[in-house]
This record gives structure tokens, sequence and C-alpha cells, in this order.
């Protein structure tokens, strides 16, 4: 081996065994499109503490509220779109509104997905005295009478709590149209209309049940998970495993403007797929309330394409859009 | 009864606690300046130091008092601008301002601090009082409160605030229908479709309350002082040295317990907080003691009215969130992450599982109210003192200091522009004689009244009938017939004799 040899195969792998040192990353940042405190801070987070290693410089988090998003894509659909130091946090609401049409023109072709965080489920709630005890005692109800069940969730119609809902009476035929639906503001407004007797059936998510499983008051009649998920969720069913066709994966992670340098988004990918490997970023994710769901790529751009079209299926089975 | 009193004995020993006790004054105190400050007000207070208080490494019972003493210290301090520069710092202060602002005017500023400290004392320790007599009672009940309830709530709070129906009707429902209007831009909570949006991204989530409240009273009040200033009306304000005396508690006394009842009471429901409980008690003291047309021009009882409300709100939406582990307001739901992020679960549990945090908080809280009445007294002359400041200082850093206020709460530079043309907007109805709180009002209740209106036909599928079917709507039916009345039977009775 002469030296060219070598320090040409030791230049190509200190290349891809640590990518961020190699340039086109300067200034990290990472665009949270909402106030402080949601979960869209949160998403951000994630990246800043789970990537420091990977990362030469620490990761920088901004604020860009508007539109539950939309100010941030217009930016990245506009001035930003080949900056290749930003990503900006999603979750399936963005996707949501990418296929119903929320963010005007944008649709999901116009960004680069890259690297998930983490998921949170969706989850079917009644009160612990509910004539329902079994997801089969609501879904028969339901075939038989869907009129006669009043279900409420923290989102308005054709967002993500909707969505749920949709999704589980689609998997017996029902059309959501039929549904009684009530919107919240939130899930605490729901949960208080659940103990109140307001509604009867609560479509919430996981990650903000954890303070109510075994409090004695609420019951979750299944989650909306690919698979059974851990504790304190263990013992609860999920809906595909009961024979329902339902998964609502609320998907956490970021993407990059349309026209960013494949080195720049290959560096990214490579820090992301660094970092799963590491105990440290299993621990935040946990911390944080996360499930483990890490994709990142060409595997999380495919998995995305898939779902926006699964839900711009939905909404127009509904109506929503045309 | 003998568990209440152990837990408190066992609450008041983790409060007593130097170290507590000195965080509870730290917290009181900071939250009485950021509450003071225009555009901040408790949900950011509490916001901004939850990750210093954590990142502290202090113990859950501690650092839950600390955010706990900043959430009712900035209801405390909520009040100070209002009374003396008319800004109101955050939606619940706006009615304080209401006869607040005119008896500073009339160089009482110092009788109007005061006055509004003891109000709110007595609200704060009522509430407190209430909620560890009664919490887990009520907080059962507060969630049986259906969607047309709701509805009824709100035209009960019509009905009481009728009576801001000033010297122009006309104008008066002019301004409550402009508040209307601003309420319905934004994606619409019930369909997800966009109203009145013009393709603004930045609007789609409708326009925050802050943003409204700083524009149309703050800015306009500001481009109102500068306007005077110009054309040389300025008025300079003597340093007053006024105090409130034992004949105005007599004379207010029960203002404030209505207030604090009715405060309390819609505090602990989940959907409505301390600015339809400031909205209500006001228009409820007016309807009943405004015999000589006083509100609104520096009566006393104006001003006790919506203070002992907003406090006894602020207490009282902490039991749903203590006791059920759901929060009643967008400050609850930020302590209540607090909770989670220390592990600590509210609910039933939290009381037998972590009785020091869960009894610690409710002592700290009675602790947290005398402190806050005792750092607020002495300093009611140097508070007043700032109106001494020569206004071609105070009006151009208040507006600097509203500006960061509220970016630091919305950062989007958007709502700043949004602040100057509400503000504009304000400045211009002032001029034409347009009262501005209805137009709060219509913004506030008008889109509280929208939604639950629209929740209780989805329930029903439909059937008005719902809006009757409970005992709960139609006492307040009831009230609200009895509070559009009342002045007019007084009136009557008067005329006989």
């Amino acid at each position: 081996m002469n030296f060219k040899k070598f320090s040409t195969i030791l230049a190509v792998s200190l290349t891809l065994a640590a990518p961020a040192f190699a340039g086109p990353i300067d200034r990290p940042e990472c665009i949270a499109p909402a106030k402080p405190g949601g979960g869209f801070d949160l998403t951000c987070r994630v990246a800043q503490s789970g990537l420091k290693a990977q990362m030469e410089k620490p990761i920088q988090v901004t604020f860009m509220p508007g539109g539950v998003g939309a100010v941030a894509i217009n930016l990245f659909n506009t001035t930003r779109t080949d900056d290749d130091n930003a990503i900006v946090a999603f979750s399936s609401g963005s996707l949501l509104n990418m296929a119903t049409g929320k963010y005007g023109e944008w649709k999901e072709s116009d960004v680069r997905f890259l690297a998930s965080v983490g998921a949170d489920f969706g989850a079917i709630v009644v009160p612990e005295d509910s004539r329902f005890k079994s997801l089969d005692d609501l879904m028969a109800a339901a075939e038989k009478d869907l009129k006669s069940i009043v279900v409420g969730a923290g989102g308005s119609i054709g967002s993500q709590d909707w969505m749920k809902a949709a999704l589980l009476l689609g998997s017996r035929q029902l059309s959501p149209r039929d549904m009684r639906y009530v919107a919240f503001d939130g899930g605490g407004e729901s949960i208080a209309a659940l103990l109140g007797g307001s509604i009867e059936v609560y479509m919430g998510d996981v990650g903000e049940l954890v303070s109510h499983v075994g409090e004695g008051k609420l019951r979750i009649l299944a989650v909306m998970s690919p698979e059974r998920i851990g504790a304190p969720f263990a013992d609860i069913p999920t809906a595909i495993e009961l024979g329902y066709d339902a998964e609502w994966t609320i998907l956490r992670g970021f993407y990059m403007g349309k026209n960013v340098s494949d080195e720049a988004y290959n560096a990214w990918v490579e820090a992301f797929e660094a970092a799963y490997e590491t105990e440290e970023f299993a621990t935040i994710q946990k911390e944080k309330g996360l499930l483990p769901l890490n994709m990142a790529g060409a595997e999380l751009n495919a998995s995305i394409l898939e779902r926006v079209a699964k839900m711009r299926d939905i909404a127009r089975g509904a109506g929503l859009i045309d | 009864m003998d568990t209440i009193i152990n837990g408190l004995g066992a609450g008041f020993a983790v409060a007593f606690d130097p170290f507590n006790l000195m965080l509870v004054l730290v917290g009181c105190f900071a939250g009485t300046l950021i509450g003071a400050l225009p555009g901040l007000g408790p949900i950011n207070g509490v916001a901004i130091l939850l990750p210093i208080a954590y990142g502290l490494g202090l113990p859950a019972e501690s650092a839950i008092i600390l955010l706990a003493g900043i959430y009712y210290g900035a209801e405390y301090g909520g009040r100070i601008s209002s009374i003396l520069l008319n800004v109101p710092g955050d939606a619940g202060a706006v009615f304080t301002t209401l006869d607040g602002n005119p008896m500073a005017k009339k160089g009482e500023a110092g009788r109007a601090l005061s006055l509004s400290a003891l109000a709110s004392f007595f609200g704060g320790t009522f509430a407190v009082i209430l909620m560890s007599l009664f919490g887990p009672l009520l907080a059962s009940y507060a969630v049986t409160f259906s969607p047309s309830d709701y509805v009824a709530l709100m035209v009960f709070a019509f009905a009481s605030l009728a009576s801001l129906v000033g010297s122009n009707a006309v104008k008066t429902l002019l301004a409550a229908l402009l508040g209307l209007m601003l309420a319905s831009i934004g994606i619409d909570a019930n369909t997800g479709v966009a109203r009145y949006t013009f393709g603004i991204p930045d609007i789609l989530a409708g326009i925050d309350f802050l943003v409204v409240v700083i524009g149309l009273f703050g800015m306009a009040e500001l481009i109102h002082l500068v306007e005077q200033q110009v054309s040389g009306k300025m008025k300079a304000l003597k340093i007053d040295k006024s105090f409130v005396s034992w004949a105005d508690m007599v004379n207010v006394k029960w203002a404030i317990v209505r207030s604090s009842f009715i405060g309390f009471f819609i505090g602990i429901l989940p959907g409505t907080g301390a600015s339809v409980a400031s909205a209500v008690a006001y228009g409820t003291e007016k309807r009943i003691s405004d015999n000589n047309g006083t509100f609104g021009k520096g009566d006393p009882r104006g001003l006790a009215a919506p203070e002992a409300a907003n406090n006894a709100a602020a207490g009282g939406a902490m039991v749903p969130m203590l006791t059920l582990g759901i929060p009643g307001s967008g400050t609850t739901a930020i302590l209540l992450g607090a909770f989670l992020l220390f592990n600590i679960t509210p609910g039933p549990a939290m009381f037998t599982q972590h009785p020091e945090v869960a009894w610690g908080l409710i002592a700290s809280m009675y602790i947290g109210n005398v402190a806050l009445l005792i750092i607020n007294l002495p300093l009611v002359g140097i508070f007043a003192r700032m109106l001494t400041i020569p206004q071609k200082y105070l009006t151009p850093l208040i507006a600097v200091l509203a500006f960061i206020g509220v970016y630091s709460v919305v950062s989007n530079p958007h709502d700043l522009y949004m602040i100057i043309g509400l503000g504009v907007m304000g400045w211009l109805l002032r001029k034409l004689d347009f009262p501005l709180a209805p137009v709060i009002l219509g913004f506030v209740l008008g889109g509280l009244f929208e939604d639950n209106l629209r929740r209780a036909l989805s329930i029903s599928a439909g059937d008005w009938s719902i809006l009757v079917n409970s005992p709960d709507s139609i006492v307040l039916y009831g009230l609200a017939i009895i509070v559009a009345l009342v002045p007019v039977f007084l009136r009557k009775k008067r005329a006989k004799v």
C-alpha cells in the first residue's frame, strides 16, 4: 500500500465515519414552526440533544410560529429552499395539512423528508363505567346505529384526531360523515367532557394518557399502533389485533428545503442514522415521551408518501377535499 | 375532614421550610414584576421560568411552589399597569382598567393599588380555602359541565354585561360585533375550514388573545398619550399618597364576596378562565350596585370586583388540574407539564402518593397570598411614583416593553404589525367614542359561545332542546334573567320612594 492509496482510503473512511465534520453543515439549525413549548419544540430538542455527538457544533433551535407550520413551509419554498444548515420539524399533523391542501400550493413533494425522531399513537378511550367494555362492543354498536354514539376529540373535523375516528369507522365500511363528532380545544377539555359524560368515546393519543393509566377513571379500549407498546400500555390490545384495520401513528421528524445539496442531505441522514444506534438517543426519546420510530432518508420518504396518499384518500372519501 | 387537616398540617410543614418559604417569596415577587410588565402575564411567566426551575435541580415540591408563586404573583401584578397606565398586561386585567385607571387619573393611584391588592388577596384566599375544603368534590362537578351548560353560562355573561351598554347602545353593539368578527378569524375549531384568513398563513391559527389586548388597549392608549402630548393637553400628575381606607373596604365588601364566588366558580370550569371571570364579575357588580352611574368613572367597587374575580379564578383553575389532572387554563396546562416533568401525575392519586407536593402546594398558596399582600402594600407608593415619570420617557418605554413582551410569547414578527394595526384601530374607535371593552367581550365570549353551541348541537345531532335539558343551564338562564331585570326593578323601586 503506497502512501497515496493509504491517504485516499483514510480520507474516504473519515468522510464516511464522521460526515458531519466534512463541511456542508457549519451552522446547524432546527426550526420549530410554532411557539416554544409545544410538540415541534420537543421534536427539535430531541435532535439538539440526541445529535450532540454527531454534530460539530450544537444545533440551534429557532421558533417560527404561524399557521400551524404554514409560515415555515412557505419560507422553505420561497427563500430558503437550499439552506443546507436548516432542518424543520414536522408531525403527522403537518402531513395531513399537506394532504388536505391547508398549506396552499405546498405539498409533500415540495420538501425533502429527512429523518424521524419518534412517534406517538392514537388511542380509543372510554370512561371506566362505559357501556362499551371492549372495542368489539363499541364497533358492534356503531354498526347497528352509528348516530347513537357521540365521539369527541381535541381537533376539528379533518384533523388528526378526526382521522383516527374516520379510519376506525372505515375498517368496517362506515362513513365518517354519519358520525356525531364533537371538536374540543385540545386533549384536556376532551378528557373532561369524557369524564363528565358529554361524549362517550374519546380519540386520544397514547402520550397524553400516561397520567391517566391506572387511575381507574378511563379505559383504553385499544391503541392504534402497528404492534403492542410497552409499559404501562402493555396489556392494551391494538386495534389491528382485534381485527380493525386502523393504525394511526403520529410521526415526529424533520424536513429540509427542496433544493438542498445531496451532500448536505446525506450528511444529515448519516448523522441521524449514527445517532439512532446510540443509547443516549433512545434515552432522550423516552424522556420526551416518544416511542421509538427511527427512519431516515429514502426509507422515511417512501413511508411518508404512502401515509400522505392514504390521508388524502380518507379526506376525499369524507368529502373534505375534491 | 381529618384528612384535610392532617394534609394541610403536613403541607404547612413543607411550605414553612425556610428554603421553600424563600421560594414562595421569590416566586411571588418575580411574578408581580412579570405581571406588571405589559404583554407578560401569568401564562408566559410560568412558561419562561419552567425550564429554569427544572434546570436548577430543585426538588419537585420546591419547583412547583416556585412556579405557582409566579402564577398568582403575575395575577396580582397584572393590575399595576392596568391601573397606572391603562395598559392591561393580559386578558384577565382588561376590566381592571375600567375603574382602576380613572381612579389613578383622579390622583388616587395609591388608593386604587392598595384597594386592588386587598381585593386580590381576598379573592385568592377565598379560592384556596374552598379548594382545600371541597377540591375533589368541585372538580368532579366541574367536568359534568357540558357544552350546553357553557352556552347557558355565556348567555348569563352576555346578560350581565348588557350593563356595559353606555350612552350609545348602537356603538356598544357595533363594538361587540367587531369583537365577534375578530374572533371568527382563523381555522374554524369545528370544521377545520379557514375563515377570513385571505390566504395569509400567519393568521390561520387565529389572532392571539394577547395581541388583541395589547393592540386595542395598550397601543391605542399609547397613541392617545402621544397625541395629547403633541397637542399640549397633557396634565402632569402629582405624586399621590392616597391609600385604601377602612371605609373603602366596607364599601367594597359585598362586591368582593360576590366576585370571589363568581371568579372561583368560573375558574374551576375547564373551558373558561380569568378573563371571563373578571368580565362577568364586573358586569354583575355593575348590574347590582351601579345606582348612580359611577362605574367606569373610578368606582372602587368596579375595581375590586374584577381583581377579586381574576385571583379567585386563578385558584379555581388549579382545582381540576390538581384533583383530576385536567388543566382548566393555559397556565395550569403548563403547570401540569411541570408536574409531569418531575414524574408526578396530578390526580386523586397524587394526594396519597406525593402528599408533600399536593398539600405543600396548597399550603404555599395560603402563604403566597399573604406574602403578596405584604410585598404589594409597601410597594404601592413606589409604583404610584411611576406616574410622575415624564410621559416622553414613559410612553416609548412602555411601547418597547410591550413589543418585547408580546414577541417573547408569540415569536412571530407578523403579530407585531398586527399590534400596531389594532392599536391604530383602537385609537380611531376611541376618537369616534366607541367603547373598547365590548370589543374584548365579543372576542372572548363570542368564540366560547360559538364553539360550545356547535359542540352542544353536534352532541344532540341538531336538537336544540339540549340547551335547556340540564338543571345547571336552567339555573343559569334564570340568573341571566334576574341580572338583566334587577336594575329595572331597583330603578322602579327608587322612583316610588
